[in-house]
């Protein structure tokens, strides 16, 4: 029990044990900061930069940070609040996201977090960049059109002898997440099924099994993305 | 060549943290990293091929591609625009017959752009075959490609035209120039290398070594301005199998050239300083990071720390103090300005992209290979030596309180007399511009694109930590440069170029605010546009690193210091413009499919 700290978000008591990333402290006490990138068990990143929160005045990454005793964390605040919504706009516009026409729509958590944010129309003008569909491989087709770069894939999908099937290609505006072309075609299905289900938008899609959820039994046909944490 | 790759696999193990050396000698000896070499230290290495091929696309001179037996990285930065880089490079296309971007059929030579090579103060410049070419003409431009058509080699195309100082030695045989101006406590000749180690390390002990730097009050020269005292003493007291000593030579804002000068004409006083600084945290291997850019100086340097061994100042029981053993190698980068930051310098250093890490845990507990590290530039620690030898208090009589000592800057742009000049701290603008010989000056950016740029208004500011803070780069613009289209808009392409991408806020902010400031300067900019960038900067500031907060700067100063410039481009009698010309897009689309457009104006 000694290593239990107290911490406050939005004013709120909370507590967590010590060394604990703030998103999970929080969930563990009721209280859901968004995430994209995030996984659990997954050394994070802070790469998309969704769970941003406010310490002393400093953005910080909730994913990353550890809780510290007596630490005041601002989170559902309308400055931050706005700063969420604007990244998820901002990855609205830098790729080609078009809902209606996409497998893993009612199931992608950048859609999810959309409907959170009650995003309209982004107030960023569309980029519409040119992207490529990567369909070499046997088993998953990776759609650079819709993919947000939150590195989910690289870091979980290896194979037995721990290299990475996906890896980041060039940098900046440029980058993209690849499939290594043999790993690729040695590809399991059930690394395929990992791949698909870890990404977070319908950037990976194992082949032949697209809309296979009904509408109504998606991931967030009824219930907004977070909602299961908050108290 | 299967061989070949063999052998650099062979020189530097298979460490996976030591990628970079393997990919950058593979790069030289093959002119690019092709598929075969890929697959080769892929196996050896045991990684998958797309896993060393994400480190290859992160670094400029990196390439899967040939680049041709003679590459020409041309720089593209503003200053050098402003000295007549256009018509150099019109040159080379021309006389090559290919664009920028390409490579002659014959695979004889390779154009390609370069971000700021450190060489502000001598544009137009360029790398040849990690030889740099400076102050460039369209007649020299023809004179290169006609002696590699002709296959001269790289010593007959610099006709023995070597810089000042230094560079004429055999070792560097340099066309630079170092272009010292002013010197101080740390440019001057006064110093006698080895003194300190020899003289003073022996009776002192390595905290009393932190306490003097402590008491100088000394920050980082990089930028940062971290108490660099305070940095020895957090790393000393950190836990770890081993503690190093890294020095930051990634100077790659655009602007600053000072840290290769001071690589050039005192490496030996940086080098002790490196070795002090491992006396006072107890680490025993110091990296020199160096900037691909400066690729030219490895025999030079490599021979400096040679003699340095052969003296007893590197390697085993320096100065004959028992157990003080220390040693630096040299570790380059590859062309990325994100690694001058010190956590992607770190990831760099151990192989892979240079993506900045989390923080915490700060270097000086989990720093490089995880272990208690410092990182610190280049003019720290040649300054750190002056401080041992004269003592903290010593120091604090140069400079201001809250900043003291004194500081290298990089001066370059429109002046008489570019260069390297050493400053006390406390120095003002004005003054700045009167030493330099800068007449009718419309801005001045301070501490590069990242930093601020000022309006005759703010001349009377000071350069130090609390006023305008600085790492060196200062760059003069007079009032016939047009600031928005030829500085900020060149400014906002380096910062979209060179970010990592890993942060989706730096990814993607910068790109969208340049497309806006486009508009602007294409005259279909409104008011509403100004208040967009204003707000919409915000966001970077969630990015990471220095580099992703930053991003926006050239813009969001010039909104607050240049808003009339902003003004005069706007359109005023309108609330709204979608930015697009709809006429001209038909008739671009209808020419496609042999189809005469017709408007139906509303009247």
């Amino acid at each position: 029990m000694s290593n239990l700290i107290k911490f406050k978000i939005d004013g709120r008591d909370c507590m967590s044990e010590k060394g604990n990333f703030i998103v999970d402290a929080a969930r563990e006490n009721g209280i859901y900061i968004p995430t994209l990138c995030n996984m659990p068990g997954v050394k994070p990143k802070g790469s998309c930069r969704i769970c941003t929160v406010r310490i002393n005045g400093r953005l910080m990454t909730s994913c990353t940070t550890p809780v510290a005793d007596g630490m005041e964390i601002e989170s559902n605040v309308a400055e931050i609040q706005d700063l969420r919504k604007s990244i998820v706009e901002l990855m609205f516009v830098s790729g080609n996201h078009f809902c209606p026409s996409c497998e893993k729509s009612g199931s992608c958590e950048l859609q999810a977090l959309g409907y959170l944010f009650q995003m309209m129309v982004p107030r960023f003008p569309y980029d519409f960049p040119v992207r490529k569909v990567d369909a070499s491989s046997p088993k998953i087709i990776k759609d650079q059109n819709r993919c947000i770069q939150c590195k989910r894939c690289i870091k979980t999908i290896k194979d037995d002898q721990g290299r990475s099937l996906f890896a980041f290609r060039n940098r900046g505006h440029r980058l993209e997440v690849v499939l290594d072309k043999e790993l690729g075609h040695l590809m399991t299905d059930e690394l395929a099924n990992l791949a698909m289900k870890n990404c977070p938008v319908g950037s990976i899609i194992k082949k032949e099994i697209g809309f296979n959820t009904a509408i109504g039994s998606r991931k967030f046909d009824h219930q907004a993305i977070g909602s299961e944490i908050t108290l | 060549m299967e061989k070949s790759v063999k052998q650099i696999i062979e020189k530097y193990g298979t460490a996976q943290t030591r990628l970079m050396d393997i990919l950058i000698d593979t790069q030289e000896l093959l002119g690019f990293i092709g598929k075969e070499s890929v697959n080769e230290i892929a196996l050896a290495l045991k990684m998958s091929q797309v896993d060393v091929e994400q480190t290859i696309t992160f670094y400029h001179f990196l390439s899967t591609e040939p680049r041709g037996k003679y590459t020409i990285y041309l720089n593209n930065s503003a200053v050098a625009i402003m000295y007549g880089q256009k018509a150099i490079k019109e040159t080379f296309e021309k006389e090559v017959g290919i664009k920028f971007g390409q490579v002659s059929e014959d695979g004889l030579i390779g154009l390609f752009d370069t971000a700021c090579i450190g060489m502000n103060d001598q544009e137009p410049a360029a790398i040849i075959n990690n030889r740099v070419f400076t102050k460039l003409t369209p007649y020299r431009a023809r004179e290169i490609v006609r002696y590699m058509r002709e296959g001269k080699d790289m010593d007959e195309l610099i006709h023995e035209s070597f810089g000042d100082g230094k560079n004429h030695l055999p070792s560097l045989r340099s066309m630079v120039s170092s272009n010292i101006r002013r010197k101080g406590m740390i440019l001057s000749d006064k110093y006698i290398y080895g003194s300190v180690t020899k003289n003073i390390l022996p009776g002192i002990l390595p905290e009393a070594v932190i306490a003097e730097i402590k008491h100088s009050n000394i920050r980082g020269r990089g930028g940062a301005g971290f108490p660099t005292g305070l940095k020895w003493e957090f790393c000393r007291r950190a836990k770890g199998e081993k503690h190093y000593v890294i020095c930051n030579a990634d100077e790659g804002e655009p602007g600053t050239f000072k840290d290769r000068v001071i690589l050039t004409e005192k490496p030996e006083l940086v080098f002790e300083g490196m070795a002090i600084a491992g006396y006072a945290i107890g680490g025993d291997e110091g990296i020199l990071y160096l900037r691909y850019e400066y690729r030219y100086m490895k025999e030079y340097l490599e021979d400096v720390l040679m003699i340095m061994r052969k003296n007893n100042l590197l390697g085993e029981n320096i100065a004959g103090i028992d157990g003080f053993n220390f040693d630096i190698r040299i570790q380059y980068g590859a062309g990325a300005y994100v690694c001058g930051e010190e956590s992607a310098l770190l990831e760099s250093l151990e192989g892979k992209r240079g993506e900045p890490r989390d923080k915490p845990p700060f270097p000086v507990e989990k720093g490089y290979l995880n272990q208690p590290t410092i990182i610190n530039n280049v003019e720290t620690f040649a300054t750190a030596v002056r401080i041992v030898e004269n003592g903290g208090e010593w120091f604090t009589q140069f400079g201001t309180e809250d900043s003291t000592g004194t500081k290298i800057l990089s001066i370059s742009g429109d002046c008489m007399f570019p260069g390297v000049y050493e400053v006390n701290w406390g120095f003002n603008v004005e003054d700045m511009l009167d030493m330099v010989g800068a007449y009718n000056v419309q801005a001045v950016q301070v501490g590069g694109p990242s930093g601020t740029l000022i309006g005759p208004d703010e001349f009377h500011r000071t350069l130090g930590y609390s006023d305008l803070s600085t790492g060196g780069s200062m760059i003069i613009f007079s009032k016939q440069r047009n600031l928005l289209a030829d500085v900020v808009l060149n400014f906002m392409e380096f910062f979209i170029d060179e970010s990592c991408g890993s942060c989706s806020t730096c990814r993607n902010m910068p790109e969208v605010m340049k497309n806006k400031l486009v508009k602007i300067i294409s005259g279909k900019g409104v008011k509403s546009d100004l208040t967009d960038l204003k707000s919409w900067g915000k966001v970077l500031l969630a990015s990471r690193c220095g580099l992703g907060q930053t991003a926006g700067n050239p813009i969001i100063s010039s909104l607050k210091n240049f808003h009339h410039l902003y003004d005069e481009l706007i359109q005023k009698d309108k609330e709204f413009d979608q930015g697009f010309d709809l006429e001209s897009s038909v008739q671009r689309a209808c020419k496609y499919v042999n189809r005469v457009p017709k408007f139906h104006h509303h009247e």
